[in-house]
């Protein structure tokens, strides 16, 4: 199933399927490893519920949610 | 000459930690031409060969993305160096080989430190660094920065690429079928044509026409623009064709392809994970509880006190010796030099210019050392993620809360550490806004000020009135941040996507090099120019002096007075020494003489330039409810805010007032029937949001790369704060307060 980054809870892990974003910010998730894909696991929100917290590659990267809604993931 | 070795990698790779290593205190920090980026060189020396080292800024990726994207870029084609060492993160391969690949796509000669393979081993990853490096074709060598291991087989390595031992071609991956076919017919057309090919490999060229990299792109343009529109062309054929297939770009499609690339080259052998890669480690446990939402902004809170409280407080002490050092400098001098102009320009021009500058010194180490703290070990990462939804609002970036502390969100800061603090944030937009707005904090120097006003007119209301304030200037800055952010520093948020790196323990020796070279970096800097505008300010406040006429009849009241008083007594007064006893008639004439010093004071500094742009001021500023005395008071404010308070005693004939010792001032203040606690309303106002003094304006200048911001938050904030405390005066007044 296919889901935006967005609407996944913490703890919730997938691989992300498309990043429909072309500029700067798309540049940007691309330099970071955040390719279709690539495993992801969220590991966590600010206190605030935004920015997000991810696992990528064993590294961790925060992104706001307005950016991760460019990001659609497939779940199990 | 020495062959050059550029240092080049992702942020957090340890990049930093290899250069200190590498160069000792052999290092120096400039900056590139230009820009206001970090350019750090310095020397590595063995066995009698020396190497020229660069620490390139920390990247991603070879995008012209960001500035020091752009400054490494053109640092490796511009300046060739001999040899550029990768240093990719062992335990984060994957990623911090994206970057190793287009050093590759480019052709420059590379060679890689796999550094922190020692975190990579307690994680659980092996790296077979051998295969890896026939793999890639480059040398692979194992390091830790942080101990120095690695260090001599990575310089061997490097000085035997740099003796040119090796051939390095640009390495050809294939970015799929739709891209390949139309990359090669470009690779050719630019070839043919020599288009940038004395710089650029024409590959690359074509590469980044179709990644559109508006660089590249534009120096296409004005090279040969034909050409470049073809090419362009091109892209935009390919481009529309993977939109309606693929539903995706080419730059996209070329990223996907070098991820695809390293993945296939990793499978082959070279990386081995003992256990899951999501697992967490020590530093993710740390986080549960350091991001936490109900404990984690108490903690951010008290070591955001903590950092402000080690800043002012312990810094104290050196500020204390220093402010002695030049008193005891200025008052020694005084006593040797003639009275005169020189004397004059010496101690309060020169010697207060310096030591105002100088002052700052411990403040500036304190600050940059506890910051260099939060930031070598991870945690100014974790407080940007924290709270950034809340400066966003503002069109600012989490971070931005460090430089706002600092400056005196917690009143009693300084802007000048402040405007400096503004370094760890990577968004430009969001890091001038940042910089232009905390001069509106309440900073120690505009305490006086304010505590000057509330003693006189709300005596009663001191803890309440000093919590508006800081509330006020909070709430100042953030608004007038956001209307920056919409008018003249207008454009889309930069990315916040950044790394929460590991925590780690900040090593001494990185601390202590962070912080001299930022302290060295404020001394040199700023130093010139403040004192240079420093005897600007004196001079206006000095000259033109007053007339001889004017200054012999203050002598001439002067002399009468002494000559109604018994010889005796003008001679006890002459032959006392400060602080001594007098007796009742000398010490009441004392005081009838140095009532006459104050009032010539006064008049000396009323026809002064200062004093006559105050006058002439005044036409505008009574509005405001201000006359002349204060217009003055808010000139030499520009000095240093609570010159405010001393200028005002003077001005008021008082004499020169000890910032502190304000009762008698007060007194005057309370009785003077043009003030009134609205007027007090609006000149606290005035005070907070008006030009930043000069120190400051020199940094906001120097760290925005451009007199021009420094000029603007010198115009904008004094109309700004001019409106506002017309608006009180007069709504006020308009209300019959």
């Amino acid at each position: 199933m296919r889901i935006n980054l967005r609407k996944m809870h913490d703890n919730q892990a997938g691989t992300i399927a498309s990043v429909k974003v072309a500029g700067e910010l798309g540049r940007r998730l691309r330099d970071m490893g955040l390719v279709p894909g690539t495993e992801i696991k969220i590991q966590g929100r600010a206190p605030l519920y935004d920015p997000v917290a991810l696992r990528v590659m064993g590294a961790t990267l925060t992104l706001r949610n307005n950016e991760a809604d460019y990001i659609e993931v497939e779940i199990e | 000459m020495a062959p050059t070795v550029a240092l080049a990698g992702n942020p957090n790779s340890g990049k930093t930690t290899l250069f200190n290593e590498l160069t000792g205190s052999r290092q120096h920090v400039g900056n590139y031409p230009g820009v206001t980026v970090e350019k750090k060189e310095g020397t590595y020396v063995r066995d009698g060969f020396r190497l020229h080292i660069v620490d390139l800024p920390g990247t991603y990726s070879l995008t012209a993305y960001s500035l020091e994207e752009v400054v490494t870029r053109d640092f490796l084609v511009n300046q060739k160096p001999e040899v550029v060492i990768n240093i990719v993160d062992a335990s984060n391969l994957e990623r911090n080989l994206y970057l190793a690949i287009q050093f590759l796509e480019m052709g420059i000669p590379i060679c890689i430190a796999l550094n922190m393979i020692d975190v990579a081993k307690k994680r659980g990853i092996k790296v077979n660094a051998q295969k890896l490096s026939s793999l890639l074709g480059v040398p692979v060598t194992p390091t830790v920065a942080r101990s120095g291991r690695g260090k001599k087989e990575l310089m061997d390595s490097a000085s035997q690429i740099a003796q040119g031992h090796r051939q390095f071609t640009p390495l050809k991956i294939s970015y799929g079928a739709d891209i390949d076919p139309v990359l090669s017919e470009m690779e050719k057309e630019i070839a043919g044509r020599h288009f940038l090919t004395d710089t650029y490999q024409a590959r690359w060229i074509a590469l980044k026409y179709l990644e559109s990299d508006e660089q590249i792109i534009s120096k296409g343009q004005k090279a040969n623009p034909d050409l470049s529109s073809r090419l362009k062309e091109m892209v935009r054929k390919v481009s529309h064709h993977l939109l309606n297939t693929l539903d995706t770009y080419p730059e996209a499609m070329i990223a996907d392809q070098r991820y695809g690339y390293i993945k296939s080259i990793l499978k082959q052998g070279v990386i081995h994970h003992k256990y899951d890669r999501n697992r967490l480690y020590s530093s993710d446990r740390i986080d549960k509880v350091l991001t936490n939402r109900f404990v984690g902004p108490l903690i951010m809170l008290a070591v955001i006190a903590g950092l402000y409280h080690f800043t002012f407080t312990y810094s104290k002490l050196p500020v204390g010796w220093l402010e002695r050092f030049f008193g005891w400098l200025g008052s020694s001098l005084s006593a040797v030099l003639p009275a005169g102009m020189l004397k004059s320009l010496i101690v309060s021009g020169i010697i207060d210019g310096v030591g105002g500058v100088l002052g700052f010194v411990p403040l500036i180490m304190f600050m940059f050392f506890g910051i260099a703290i939060l930031e070598d070990s991870g945690y100014l990462a974790r407080v940007a993620f924290m709270l950034d939804r809340v400066f966003r609002i503002f069109g600012l970036h989490g971070s931005s809360v460090m430089a706002f502390i600092v400056s005196g969100g917690i009143a009693g800061g300084c802007a000048v550490p402040g405007v400096m603090a503004t370094r760890t944030l990577k968004s430009p937009r969001e890091r001038l806004a940042t910089l232009l707005t905390v001069p509106f904090m309440n900073c120690g120097a505009k305490l006086p000020v304010f505590a000057l006003l509330i003693a006189t007119f709300f005596a009663k209301y001191e803890a309440a009135i000093m919590f508006l304030i800081t509330l006020g200037a909070w709430a100042g800055a953030l608004l007038v941040a956001k209307l920056l952010r919409v008018t003249v520093i207008k454009g889309a948020p930069t990315p916040f996507v950044m790394e929460l790196p590991p925590y780690r323990m900040p090593t001494f020796k990185g601390l202590a090099i962070h912080t001299w070279e930022r302290t060295w970096q404020y001394i040199k800097k700023a130093g010139t120019v403040i004192l240079g505008l420093s005897i600007v300010l004196w001079a206006m406040m000095t000259f033109p002096g007053l007339p001889d006429s004017k200054i012999q009849e203050f002598e001439t009241l002067r002399q009468a007075e002494t000559s109604r008083v018994p010889v005796a007594i003008a001679a006890e007064l002459k032959a006392a020494r400060e602080g001594a006893g007098l007796s009742g008639p000398a010490s009441s004439l004392k005081e009838k003489l140095q009532r006459i010093d104050a009032a010539e004071a006064e008049a000396g500094l009323r026809n002064s330039i200062a004093g006559r742009i105050g006058g002439a001021l005044e036409s505008v500023s009574k509005w405001a409810g201000f006359d002349w005395r204060t217009n003055i008071a808010l000139v030499g404010g520009f000095a240093a805010k609570e010159v405010v308070v001393s200028t005002l005693g003077t001005a008021y004939s008082l004499g020169e007032l000890d910032p502190e010792e304000t009762g008698s001032l007060s007194e005057t203040l309370a009785r003077d029937p043009g003030w009134s606690p609205l007027m007090a309303v609006g000149l606290i106002v005035f005070t907070m949001f008006y030009s930043p003094c000069f120190v400051s304006v020199i940094c906001i200048s120097r760290e925005s790369g451009s007199w021009k911001w420094g000029v603007f938050a010198m115009a904008f904030n004094t109309v700004l704060a001019f409106v506002l405390a017309v608006l009180i005066f007069q709504i006020g007044s308009a209300f019959g307060l």
